[in-house]
């Protein structure tokens, strides 16, 4: 585990026993329709949780105190969304304080940061990015047009899937202000409140029990002072930004395979069959080793990235890319293997190990898959 | 039973085209075959679908190498081949396959006696009666001969009391082939196999909800189930051999080669699109694809030629590596199929998932079970390690 301060420690206990008693998996169930997708009616997170989160600080963590936050770094987030992914906790944690408030930091202006920031820092105002526009993540795609108008910008198309969508106040749409979808210069970024006039939301019902939305937009009116950045220059900066998401999902894909893999060899040491505890059969005890191993990486990766946020590390891209990349396939591993060690209660949703198998793969998407991010590792190393 | 002449195979062939084309109906082209095997309630509802059990029953092909007498058509297992070719080729199904067809058929034809036979294989010919099987309990699983449904001899009849999980179907099925304890003492040794009527008082089956949502899944209670004498296959305390034989069918069924599979290229050309040069646009899941379709096509070849090699076809211990490899390969395509349908290969229900969308993630989460059913991967691998390969265990 990375060398934390005292006050990292403490964060980290505190969360850990906060996301226990609080969100535990069965809260999760709760959300849950017959067998998977979303309980009609639910949102998807709990607000009455969501509100205790923000109390103890956790929205602002990574917003400056000048806006209302404690400027206390990625790293400490990353501690806290880990504990979060233990327990497959659902908030919208990511989305707004580590995504949302991570884009205003990079390149709000002050009258922007103070407009929307403290709102973050203290949860009362959920913020999200929307940026993908189809089933897989590819920004330069973006084809949702913004057209300038007399005293701002109209912008018209769809977003699909917007992280948390549903119950964000904030949404920071990817538009193209000029070229063709394909292209990386043209794109710009707006703040844009979901609240807006033209502005349609719809929740998608995934197996996760998050609901994600389709956003329609339809003519939305924007100000001149709601673009975030350049206009027309907003590629380096989505890529900022997605870093940023990217880690903060592998550091929640982390706490779940720690969680996921924890479960699994609590009942490889209880499970009899043969007259003997599964555990000591020696091709579980290998697979089980093996397992331990990958997530040995995976949680070096993750905190290095985490780290290199922090200290401004030029080689950020590629760390992000290695973290998401690794803890996707070592997620997607274990969460497999929870359900093949499990045995036929694994293939139940009455057991936890298909709930961790469904988040698994909805996270794997999210921000850029294992196989995106491969692909962008390997063009920044030059293979 | 004589092997046919070439020129025969040829003619049968033809023979087979043309009552197929006749009589299958247009409608069902495509259908999975699962649908009604799976649900009673389905099938009952459907009209082609009952033309076709009817049509298929009445020539016994769904059988067709059963006797006559059975409600089979008295085939070889070449002419059974054949037919089965050639019910692929049009994207058909066969409407009798079913635990019974497949399991209960081929032990009853070895173990049986006649009077067991003529009572149950002409149903199981015709799909009349449905079966599941009894076997898992909640702590036998892997390790099936630790079962301990007791099975008490009460001179005219069978006493049966205790509690089996995982039933596939067993809310639906009017016979249940079961696993029971005979004698305390000897563990395989005191093992007996009987069928059970499902109407039979004292017997609940609850659904249990899979993670994919389907409820086939049941926990079978028997609280002193009555069973007439004449149900017990077999001899009493043989019935761990009988199993052993069945579950080989089993084996044998879930390796077997079904229709081939529509290839994965044009749909991840619709969904990730295409580079300059009209190739997948994502190298890594580009040769993922490939690895998976290349060794899906060289499984393909491995049961056609252990089936060419193996004169007298029966099923093999070498079965066992074959069931790993067939599970390993489709549940790793049913990944990567919603991993190429990206985020909306993970919707449930609603717009704007398509049908086919929800469809393949569902089948993903069902394919996990692939490798756990018939014996899981780690128990295929052990009888591989120790029956195939001679390493000691
Ligand atoms: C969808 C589905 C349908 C099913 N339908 C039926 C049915 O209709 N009728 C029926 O009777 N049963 C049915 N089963 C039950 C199935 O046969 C059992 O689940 C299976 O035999 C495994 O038993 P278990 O679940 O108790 O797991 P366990 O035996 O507890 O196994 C747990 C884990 O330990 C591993 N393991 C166990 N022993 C060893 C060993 N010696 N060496 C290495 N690893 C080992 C297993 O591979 C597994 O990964 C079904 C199961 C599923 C998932």
């Amino acid at each position: 585990m990375a060398v934390l301060n005292d006050e990292q420690t403490m964060l980290k206990d505190m969360a850990s026993q906060w996301v226990r008693d609080r969100l535990p998996v069965t809260a999760l169930r709760g959300l849950y329709d017959h067998g998977g997708g979303g309980r009609c009616g639910s949102d998807g997170y709990d607000a009455d949780a969501w509100a205790e989160m923000a109390q103890m600080g956790w929205c602002g963590i990574i917003v400056p105190e000048a806006h209302g936050g404690a400027d206390f770094g990625y790293l400490s987030l990353g501690l806290v969304i880990e504990e979060l992914g233990r327990t497959l906790a659902a908030s919208p944690l990511i989305s707004s304080a580590l995504v949302a408030a991570s884009a205003l930091r990079l390149a709000g202006t002050q009258e922007q940061q103070g407009r929307w920031l403290p709102g973050i820092a203290d949860g009362s105002l959920i913020g999200t990015l929307a940026l993908d526009e189809g089933p897989h993540h590819a920004p330069e795609r973006t084809a949702l047009a913004a057209t300038a108008s007399h005293d701002g910008w109209k912008l018209s198309g769809t977003k699909r899937p917007v992280q948390d969508g549903m119950i964000a106040h904030l949404a920071i749409v990817a538009a193209r202000t000029s070229g063709a979808p394909g292209d990386r210069d043209g794109l710009t970024l707006f703040l844009v409140p979901t609240d807006s006039a033209g502005l349609e939301r719809q929740a998608l019902d995934q197996i996760d029990a998050r609901r994600p939305a389709l956003y329609r937009l339809e003519a939305v009116n924007v100000a001149v002072n709601d673009v975030l950045g350049e206009v027309g220059k907003a590629a380096d900066l989505i890529d900022a930004i997605r870093d940023r998401a990217a880690i903060g999902m592998a550091a929640e894909m982390l706490g779940s395979a720690t969680q996921a893999f924890d479960i699994t060899l609590d009942y490889l040491k209880t499970r009899v069959q043969f007259g003997a505890i599964i555990g000591s059969f020696q091709a579980l005890q290998h697979r089980a080793a093996e397992l331990f191993g990958e997530l040995q990486l995976t949680r070096s990766a993750v905190e290095t990235a985490l780290a290199a946020i922090d200290a401004d590390d030029p080689a950020l891209p590629a760390l992000a890319s290695l973290a998401k990349a690794t803890a996707g396939e070592t997620l997607h591993r274990i969460s497999s293997q929870m359900v093949q060690l499990h045995g036929g209660i694994g293939m139940t949703h009455e057991h936890d190990a298909g709930l961790y198998l469904k988040r698994a793969r909805v996270a794997e998407q999210c921000h850029g898959s294992t196989a995106w991010h491969r692909e962008r590792w390997a063009r920044l190393n030059g293979y | 039973m004589a092997e046919m002449e070439p020129i025969d195979r040829e003619e049968f062939r033809q023979e087979a085209r043309a009552w197929l084309k006749a009589n299958f109906p247009p409608a069902l082209t495509n259908v999975p075959g699962l649908l009604f095997q799976g649900d009673a309630h389905a099938a009952a509802a459907n009209d082609d679908y009952q033309l076709w059990r009817q049509r298929m029953t009445d020539k016994g092909w769904g059988v067709p190498t059963w006797a006559p007498r059975y409600g089979g058509a008295g085939l070889t297992e070449a002419h059974g081949k054949i037919i089965g070719e050639e019910l692929a080729a049009i994207g058909g199904f066969n409407p009798i396959r079913s635990y019974g067809t497949m399991m209960l058929g081929p032990t009853l034809l070895e173990y049986g006696d006649e009077a067991q036979k003529l009572e149950h294989l002409p149903f199981i010919a015709s799909h009349e009666r449905r079966w599941c099987q009894g076997f898992s309990e909640p702590g036998a699983g892997s390790d099936l001969a630790a079962l301990q449904t007791k099975c008490i001899d009460m001179g005219d009849h069978w006493l049966v009391s205790g509690q089996k999980i995982w039933t596939s179907g067993a809310d639906q099925a009017d016979w249940c082939f079961v696993l029971v304890r005979t004698d305390t003492e000897r563990k395989q040794g005191g093992i007996s196999f009987l069928l059970v009527d499902m109407q039979s008082e004292g017997i609940e089956a609850r659904p249990i909800v899979l993670i994919s949502g389907s409820t086939h899944f049941c926990e079978v209670f028997f609280n002193d189930v009555k069973v007439p004498k004449g149900n017990l296959v077999g001899e009493v305390n043989q019935g761990w051999t009988i199993a052993k034989r069945l579950l080989q069918f089993e084996r044998n069924s879930l390796s077997e080669v079904k229709a081939d599979i529509t290839p994965l290229a044009p749909l991840a050309h619709d969904y990730l699109g295409t580079d300059a040069l009209g190739r997948i646009d994502s190298p890594d899941l580009r040769a993922r694809l490939v690895r998976n379709a290349m060794r899906h096509e060289a499984y393909m070849a491995t049961v056609r030629r252990l089936a060419a090699e193996a004169k007298n076809g029966g099923p093999s211990h070498g079965v066992s590596a074959l069931k790993n490899l067939w599970s390993g390969i489709i549940q790793e395509r049913a990944e990567l199929l919603i991993e190429v349908m990206g985020a909306d290969g993970l919707g449930w229900a609603g717009d704007p998932y398509t049908a086919a969308e929800k469809e393949a993630t569902r089948a993903w989460l069902h394919s996990k079970a692939f490798s756990i059913y018939g014996g899981s991967y780690e128990v295929q691998n052990n009888i591989t390690a120790k029956h195939t390969l001679g390493l000691p265990g």
